[in-house]
């Protein structure tokens, strides 16, 4: 128990956005129409490329001067969160083109 | 940027840390409010921006303004060396996006995933070498980034095979304790480095042996999944890479990340649920118990007739109907017939006849397939109907036509409690005047049970591919 208390009351903040921003993302995608469950779940998709921060951070500080390991599996963190972040970011782009295509030509 | 604006704690900041961390709350805003405007049909594609926009924001506020713990700011050597990756890795999903076939959308999105799973792995990985193995919050966070982006990551890798049609399914009892343990073993190994103690060096093993645990984890938990399932899977292993991001942000306590990550873990878990309601299982069915070996059907009661019909009877059936609805399968995705089936419905439209589409939340193999793809064919979003909407119209429909879809229209799963598919909420076909059945051969469908259905009476049979079949019917109702 003391260790729980402990451990939440050093992380409490963490703890707090971590409780309220469930909430916010459950409150945030209810009711959502099923015309955009792919769009949704795709730009979803291209947000949680948001680990390309961590990436850079990893590279950012990373000994350059020989070529490691950490360095090399630092660049391809980055390539890969990139891909996930521009990929998704476009595709979704490309699918709600459509909807739009469609909707001026009825009107 | 250097200047010292204050203290916090007795920690000195300086200006341009105080600009950072303002630029990740308005990252976080702009991913919450562009979620929020995808969410609508006018504001999606705004919404997509913003969202992107505050990615770019975030990247670029990281690249110019972050500092270590010794206050040094990222080298220029580092910084060119960064923005190289980033032009490559944003250069190949650029054209990858842009060059795919909209029939091909589901397995872009799951490769766009397991990139996503795989760079929080590397993250965690990278990591955990600095990690202080006292601070047990620290030492969780860095594991579970580092299992949850790797499961991810090979999960969504099968994923993508599947649905490309390269990988089939591997179903066997066996395979469902085999799973269980290496989950159990997985947690466990996880747990022992929790306590492990010491310093990282030492562990190095124990880190190595529970990637490939992970991995092989999440290649074994999507095998057995597939076809009808495969909508809860994708929107699960979406929600996944979410939350190994934010596991990544405790690691910087980058509120960025973990405001991103949670958000999305968050609307991923959503979807999920409402893909399983979708099927009336529960999660936990779908990813332990695979369709077809559960369940005694009471298959083989009475087998019926299959009656085929002819193109000109279907041809006639069509053009002299009032109300006809189309009920949309993954048949009609594989066959890319979205085209034609639009061109049919134009030319009925022509003569009269009512026509809407009936759309099952989880037909086809991800979240609202049948709506993207039908999009792409020009066909109008009034004219896309959701189940429980279409419902109560059925018995006043003249015609339903079936292009590849079975399960969804199964009435075993009304009638016959011991269904396998019982309880699931179905497009009520049955209930129409005249039933039109497209479909590629005799077998079953994915859920590998009879659809008596196809034995009703008011049911005729159409043969072949859906493209083609639907090919032949337009030029017979041009011809009438």
């Amino acid at each position: 128990m003391e260790q729980i208390l402990h451990f939440f009351f050093i992380n409490k903040e963490t703890i707090f956005i971590i409780a309220l921003s469930v909430f916010l993302g459950i409150e945030v995608i209810s009711h959502v129409p099923s015309v955009l469950h792919t769009p949704l779940m795709s730009g979803a998709n291209a947000i949680s490329g948001v680990i390309i921060i961590g990436g850079i951070i990893l590279v950012g500080h990373a000994d350059t001067s020989r070529l490691s390991m950490e360095l090399v599996l630092g660049i391809l963190a980055i390539i890969f969160a990139i891909l996930n972040v521009a990929g998704g970011f476009v595709v979704t782009d490309r699918m709600l083109e459509m909807f739009k295509k469609r909707k001026t030509r009825r009107a | 940027m250097d200047q010292i604006l204050g203290t916090l704690d007795g920690t000195p900041f300086t200006r341009g840390e105080a600009i950072l961390e303002l630029s990740y709350l308005i990252a976080a805003l702009l991913f919450v409010y562009g979620l929020k405007l995808l969410s609508h049909p006018e504001t999606a594609r705004r919404g997509n921006f913003y969202a992107a926009g505050g990615m770019l924001l975030g990247m670029l506020t990281t690249l110019l303004l972050h500092k270590n713990s010794n206050g040094q700011g990222i080298p220029i050597t580092n910084v060119l060396i960064i923005l190289t990756a980033i032009g490559i890795g944003t250069v190949i999903g650029w054209i990858f996006a842009r060059r795919i076939k909209m029939t091909a959308m589901p397995q872009m999105v799951s490769f766009f995933n397991a990139t996503g799973g795989a760079a929080s792995m590397l993250v965690g990985m990278l990591e955990f070498p600095n990690a202080d193995m006292n601070n047990l919050g620290g030492v969780l966070v860095t594991l579970l980034g580092l299992v949850i982006g790797a499961i991810a990551f090979s999960g969504s890798m099968i994923a993508y095979g599947k649905l490309d049609g390269k990988i089939g399914d591997i179903r066997s009892g066996l395979m469902k304790y085999v799973n269980l343990l290496l989950l159990i073993t997985t947690i466990a190994l996880t747990v022992y480095l929790l306590f492990a103690g010491g310093i990282p060096e030492e562990h190095t093993w124990a880190l190595y042996l529970l990637t490939a645990l992970s991995l092989l984890y999440g290649v074994l938990f999507v095998m057995p999944i597939g076809g009808a399932d495969m909508p809860v899977v994708i929107s699960l292993l979406n929600s996944l890479t979410g939350i190994a991001a934010a596991m990544a942000g405790f690691i910087y306590s980058n509120q960025a990340m973990i405001l991103g990550g949670i958000l999305v873990g968050a609307a991923g878990t959503i979807l999920t649920v409402l893909m399983c309601k979708a099927m009336n299982r529960s999660l936990l069915n779908v990813i332990i118990g695979a369709f077809g070996s559960t369940g005694s059907s009471s298959a083989g009661k009475d087998e019926g007739i299959l009656k085929e019909a002819t193109f000109s009877d279907a041809a006639i059936l069509l053009s002299y109907s009032q109300n006809v609805v189309i009920v949309p399968g993954y048949g009609l995705a594989v066959a890319q017939a979205q085209h034609v089936c639009r061109e049919l419905d134009t030319l009925l439209a022509g003569k009269g006849v009512n026509v809407r589409y009936a759309i099952h939340p989880v037909a086809g193999r991800m979240p609202g397939h049948m709506n993207v793809l039908l999009a792409e064919a020009d066909v109008p979003y009034s004219q896309l109907v959701e189940m429980d909407s279409i419902n109560p119209d059925m018995p006043n429909t003249d015609v339903v036509v079936i292009i590849g879809a079975n399960d969804v229209v199964n009435p075993a799963a009304i009638t016959d409690p011991g269904s396998p598919i019982a309880g699931m909420p179905i497009i009520r076909a049955f209930e129409a005047k005249n039933i039109l059945v497209m479909k590629r051969g005799r077998g079953k469908g994915y859920a590998g049970i009879e659809n008596e259905l196809f034995t009703n009476d008011k049911t005729r049979m159409l043969y072949g591919n859906a493209k083609e079949t639907l090919q032949k019917l337009v030029s017979e109702i041009k011809s009438l």
